[in-house]
């Protein structure tokens, strides 16, 4: 019992010490770079008119801050990506349903679904502004058809990859379709709706901000973009690194209702 | 007595792209009320076929099917215990009424009876990644009566089994299946399985598989499956199927 005890507590210091090694180096990486680029555009070993500079990026941010400016541009683009990620998501679901329902459907339409899918389609983009016009439409639009897609097929798949077991099983009892459809495919598939609402996210937030650049006049893609046309790259790099901060949040959001859904 | 079941001329053929396949050829046969049947036959000739058509999951090319009583109602053990992973014991096993409109405090109660009375009391709640291989196979068999079917159909329930759990749950299997007066037809590969368990033995032959013959297995002594294995006929019945069985390497 003490041996095991030992050996156990044993066990617990190392898994701490290693925890911390990590973390130590984590956290190293970070302040190194920073520390870096600081001392170089400091000591003007690189031109901070075309790279900036940590302190420059602070300063900026934090006249963005007292303007205000800079949290409507943030609820700008959370707002977009928000929206397009619900209608993606919503219609994915729909549509990949519709599919699963009706194989002879599926089977028609799988051609233009791989084609549209491999399509990049920020080609789309100038087309885009020409019907929807440069406004807030075309940016949605833009995500919608750059998040829908892949969630369709995502989905279609995850439904069409249900254990054919678990089908025969409910066949056996004679289930309806609609039975199988709620009680086999869909609690299967939890994993496949988790990872979809990720790739979602991501894949709209992309549309997005491909939306910013080309048209808008709002959002941290705008801001980026009036950042390069001024030559401000202070700005550039500001947004950048506001941008990256917001996905991020976005993407632990869904990380806590994958852990919701993940637990039985 | 009237037999429960009767199967006359049933033939099925499959068909695919690179042309057809007759599994199942002209075969008939009986089974009474409470009877305990076994199929047995080479691998591939067509024994799953049957069960599936009898189930309705598969439809038959030719032939005929009588029940005796209207409506009557057949459970499937299929090979795979296909439990959900996302349910508990006694949700898995409540599927069946689920589906069929019939689940209420009664039959859920019954249900629960049955997991009880058959050593799964303390997993009523728990998930069955918990679950050993025979517990599994033995929800898997009470979810098949839960619907209180009139027959059941079991596809080589103990198949993915090592051989003591084997033993040991084929004699649960039987007395769960007789307890609960049940009209039992089961394929399976294992001759020993089938002599031990079975009123009757149906023997088919290679693909188009027809019936070769039926034994009527009439032991001295029978009793459980493990005790039956040492009755004096048993290797007598023995060596008879594995000849006609066949087999060639
Ligand atoms: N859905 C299907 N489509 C085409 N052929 C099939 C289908 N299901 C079964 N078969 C063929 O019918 C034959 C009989 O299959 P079946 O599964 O009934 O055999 P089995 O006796 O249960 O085999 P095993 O002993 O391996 O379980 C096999 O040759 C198989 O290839
Ligand atoms: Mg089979």
């Amino acid at each position: 019992m003490s041996i095991y005890n030992s050996e156990h507590e044993k066990f617990l210091k190392k898994r701490k010490r290693d925890k911390r090694i990590i973390c130590f180096f984590q956290i190293a990486i970070i302040v190194v770079f920073l520390i870096g680029w600081e001392l170089l555009a400091r000591t003007k070993l690189i031109n901070t008119f075309l790279t900036s500079s940590p302190s420059n990026v602070i300063m900026t941010i934090i006249k963005l801050h007292s303007t205000h400016e800079l949290y409507n541009h943030i609820f700008v683009t959370v707002y977009e990506t928000f929206l397009s990620f619900s209608i993606a998501t919503i219609i994915g679901l729909v549509v990949a349903t519709i599919l699963w329902w009706f194989p002879k459907l599926a089977k028609i339409l799988d051609p233009y679904l791989t084609i549209i899918n491999s399509l990049p389609k920020v080609a789309l983009g100038p087309l885009i502004i020409i019907w929807v016009g440069a406004s807030i439409n075309s940016i949605i639009f833009m995500a919608l058809l750059i998040s829908t897609i892949i969630t369709i097929i995502n989905i279609y798949n995850g439904f069409m990859a249900t254990e054919s077991n678990f089908i025969t099983l409910l066949k056996s009892f004679k289930a309806l379709k609609r039975q199988i459809f709620f009680k086999a495919v869909v609690p299967s598939n939890r994993l496949t709706f988790v990872n979809c609402l990720k790739i979602n996210i991501s894949m709209s937030l992309i549309g997005v901000i491909m939306g910013e650049l080309l048209v808008s006049k709002q959002g941290l893609g705008y801001l980026i973009m009036y950042g390069s046309q001024v030559f401000n790259i202070d700005l550039v790099i500001s947004s950048v690194f506001i941008l990256g901060l917001v996905s991020y949040i976005m993407y632990y959001v869904i990380s806590l209702i994958e852990k919701k859904l993940i637990n039985k | 007595m009237l037999p429960i079941l009767k199967v006359d001329n049933l033939s099925k053929t499959y068909h695919d792209m690179d042309g057809s396949v007759t599994a199942v050829l002209d075969v008939s046969f009986e089974v009474k009320d409470k009877e305990f049947i076994s199929i047995v036959g080479p691998s591939g000739c067509g024994k799953s076929t049957i069960l599936s058509i009898l189930s309705n999951l598969e439809t038959k090319s030719s032939g005929k099917i009588t029940f005796s009583k209207e409506n009557c109602l057949l459970g499937y053990m299929l090979q795979k215990d296909s439990l959900f992973p996302w349910r508990t014991i006694l949700d898995n096993c409540l599927i069946g009424l689920e589906i069929n409109g019939k689940l209420n405090a009664k039959s859920k109660q019954r249900v629960i009876n049955l997991l009880n009375a058959y050593g799964l009391k303390d997993f009523i709640d728990k998930y069955p990644d918990s679950l050993s291989g025979g517990m599994r196979q033995r929800v898997a068999l009470i979810r098949t009566l839960a619907i209180d079917p009139d027959i059941l159909l079991l596809d080589e329930p103990f198949s993915a089994l090592d051989y003591q759990t084997r033993l040991a749950l084929s004699d649960d299997v039987y007395k769960i299946i007789k307890q609960e007066g049940k009209t039992a037809i089961m394929v399976t590969h294992d001759l020993a399985e089938a002599i031990s368990l079975s009123d009757r033995i149906i023997v088919l032959t290679k693909r188009p598989s027809c019936v070769k013959k039926i034994y009527d297995i009439k032991l001295t002594d029978k009793s459980t499956p493990i005790h039956n294995r040492q009755c004096k006929e048993f290797s007598i019945y023995y060596d008879k199927i594995w000849r006609d069985l066949d087999v060639h390497l």
